[in-house]
């Protein structure tokens, strides 16, 4: 029976195989999807499976530190383990529940304070005239194009004991001993919104660039005042470009790493850097790959609202 | 508002680049101008080392990136039905939105699984960092190529082919050229990509290569230092330059098609 099986998969393997080198001389076609088709299957798809089978595993002090998923006893049957152990730690250790609350928590706040900064500047750059427009939309792509890393390295320098706003607001006499602003909630705050406006402002930019004005001058002459144009027109308008940038910032805020390490420090539980430090640090690949199973699961309903909507715009 | 927000996403690059000239040792505390740290930076081998690796990846990156990242656009644009095509798009667009930790911790248990079945890689370092900075930057040239590509007017494509052309001289002499615009974008930015990451390089590195960013990382964790002040300058003049240079020729190209476009449609008016 088992042989039969076999023999009947085999023949399904052949045919596959015969399909696909038909498909593969009938048309180029086939060859332009299959190398990019394989090498995500092979390095994203595979990649993926893989940490999530680690999860289920348990820890093993090995090499690889982890007990294999598949085990073939001597009968020939595959016994498959699954280990739910890392999750439930995962649940009841509060450490890791705190981060998960916190990290939503910081990411959600950033991308509101994103929000109330770059919608303004969207619309003033939407408003300007078109020379200004394109050099001011330059400036707003320049930051994005220089190192990530040194942006944050940036407010360090700025925010440290020692560093230029503390060095200013003594030289002012407004504060006597320097602020304590490194290390804190604040900073990872000030770095996220710092690094992030950009993802805010673009996305706005190219909603608001497809407004049609004339509503604005309609609902005017119609004798509405400039709050309730702004609250019955232009907000839902724009609600697109509001959703677009917000999944923008919200979705890699939440798993950031170098700026909670950088400006955060101990202080601040984010969970990209716990993973980070689970995995390197700790050794705990289990527990590391149920860290990340359990932070795509939190971004899974954001990641396919984008997508969706990315869809729809991509359509003609 | 508009100042406020331009003041706010710049002063902290102009401080930058004004305390890499500081001759004191503690970057906050200014003690006269000099250039002294641009010496010590460039005199470390270390950073050479380190800005040749991530030269290396992000060169081969950005190439490869935009040859697979082009036949994916291509493929999802012009091929309307295949055989795992949802697939295909989920896989395309899920890299962009991917939180970086799960990528690099995901490609290297992936090397590592592979180490132990086939013996491949022995080692981790400037292969298995380009195979990972190739898949995710990949997805953006995708991006790209494909708002490129539907912008395109298939007619003349169209019209090779009713000349007779094979599809794989249409590809050549017709899609390809019209695409170069799309695609010097992809590279740009994939090339962008490779060299600003440092989460995914981290993870999927081995002893002893460390990419610009890594080195970074690893001197700016233990505090602020002057002397990547001054590589922070070098970065952000040299990408301001680039920049500026791209959006003017942009902006020439622009003003020059307006002129075309306004002679094609002042001959037509003669000819009438």
């Amino acid at each position: 029976m088992n042989e039969d099986l076999i023999a009947i998969q085999d023949e399904h393997k052949a045919s596959f195989f015969v399909r696909l080198s038909r498909s593969l001389q009938s048309s180029w076609k086939s060859i332009v999807v299959a190398i990019p088709f394989f090498w995500l299957l092979f390095f994203f798809l595979v990649p993926f499976l893989i940490v999530l089978k680690i999860s289920v595993a348990e820890a093993l002090i090995a090499s690889p530190p982890f007990s294999p998923l598949l085990d073939w006893s001597e009968d020939g049957i595959v016994m498959i383990r699954l280990v739910f152990d890392n999750f439930t730690y995962l649940w009841e250790d509060d450490l890791y529940v705190i981060t998960y609350i916190n990290s939503v928590k910081i990411s959600t706040i950033s991308t509101l304070i994103c929000l109330l900064i770059g919608y303004p500047i969207a619309y003033g750059i939407v408003r300007s005239p078109p020379t200004t427009r394109n050099i001011l939309l330059l400036l707003i792509i320049l930051p994005f194009w220089t190192s990530f890393l040194l942006r944050v390295y940036a407010w360090m320098g700025l925010l440290a004991d020692q560093g230029t706003i503390n060095n200013f607001l003594i030289w002012l006499g407004l504060i006597e001993k320097p602020l304590r602003m490194m290390y804190s909630e604040f900073a990872v705050y000030v770095g996220i919104v710092y690094t992030y406006l950009p993802f805010m402002i673009l996305p706005l930019y190219a909603n608001m660039e497809k407004l049609d004005m004339t509503l604005h001058e309609a609902a005017a002459d119609l004798g509405a005042k400039p709050t309730i144009t702004f609250f019955s027109v232009t907000l839902p308008l724009t609600m697109p470009g509001i959703v677009a940038g917000s999944l923008l910032v919200f979705i890699p805020a939440t798993g950031e790493f170098v700026i909670p390490d950088l400006l955060g420090g101990g202080n601040v539980l984010m969970i990209g850097r716990v993973l980070f430090n689970e995995f390197n640090s700790n050794n705990d690949w289990p527990v590391a790959s149920a860290v990340a199973i359990a932070l795509l699961l939190l971004l899974v309903i954001p990641m396919m609202i984008y997508q969706h909507i990315q869809g729809k715009e991509n359509q003609p | 508002m508009l100042c406020f927000g331009f003041t706010f996403l710049y002063v902290p690059m102009v401080l930058l680049i004004v305390y890499s000239f500081n001759y004191s040792k503690i970057v906050p505390v200014w003690g006269g101008w000099s250039t002294r740290w641009y010496t010590v930076l460039f005199e470390s081998e270390e950073v050479w080392a380190a800005i040749t690796l991530s030269l290396k990846i992000a060169l081969m990156n950005a190439t490869f990136a935009t040859m697979l990242g082009a036949l994916a656009g291509l493929a999802l644009v012009r091929f309307k039905s295949f055989r795992g095509r949802t697939l295909f798009g989920g896989m395309i667009s899920a890299p962009l939105v991917m939180p970086e930790v799960i990528t690099g911790l995901s490609l290297l248990l992936l090397f590592i699984t592979l180490g132990q079945l086939i013996g491949w890689p022995t080692n981790r370092g400037i292969t298995t960092i380009t195979i990972a900075h190739i898949t995710f930057s990949m997805a953006y040239v995708a991006v790209i190529i494909q708002s490129r590509l539907t912008g395109l007017d298939q007619s003349l494509e169209e019209a090779a082919e009713d000349l007779g052309a094979k599809p794989f001289r249409v590809l050549i002499d017709i899609t390809l050229p019209l695409l170069a615009p799309g695609l010097l974008a992809g590279w740009l930015l994939a090339f962008t990509l490779s060299i600003d990451d440092l989460v995914i390089a981290s993870f999927v590195s081995g002893p002893g290569a460390n990419t610009l960013p890594m080195l970074i990382y690893s001197r700016v964790r233990l505090g602020l230092r002057p002397d990547i002040n001054a590589m922070a300058t070098i970065i952000i003049i040299v990408v301001a330059i680039g920049v500026c240079l791209a959006g003017w020729l942009m902006m020439r190209q622009e003003r020059q098609r307006q002129r075309d476009m306004q002679l094609a449609s002042g001959d037509n008016i003669k000819q009438d």
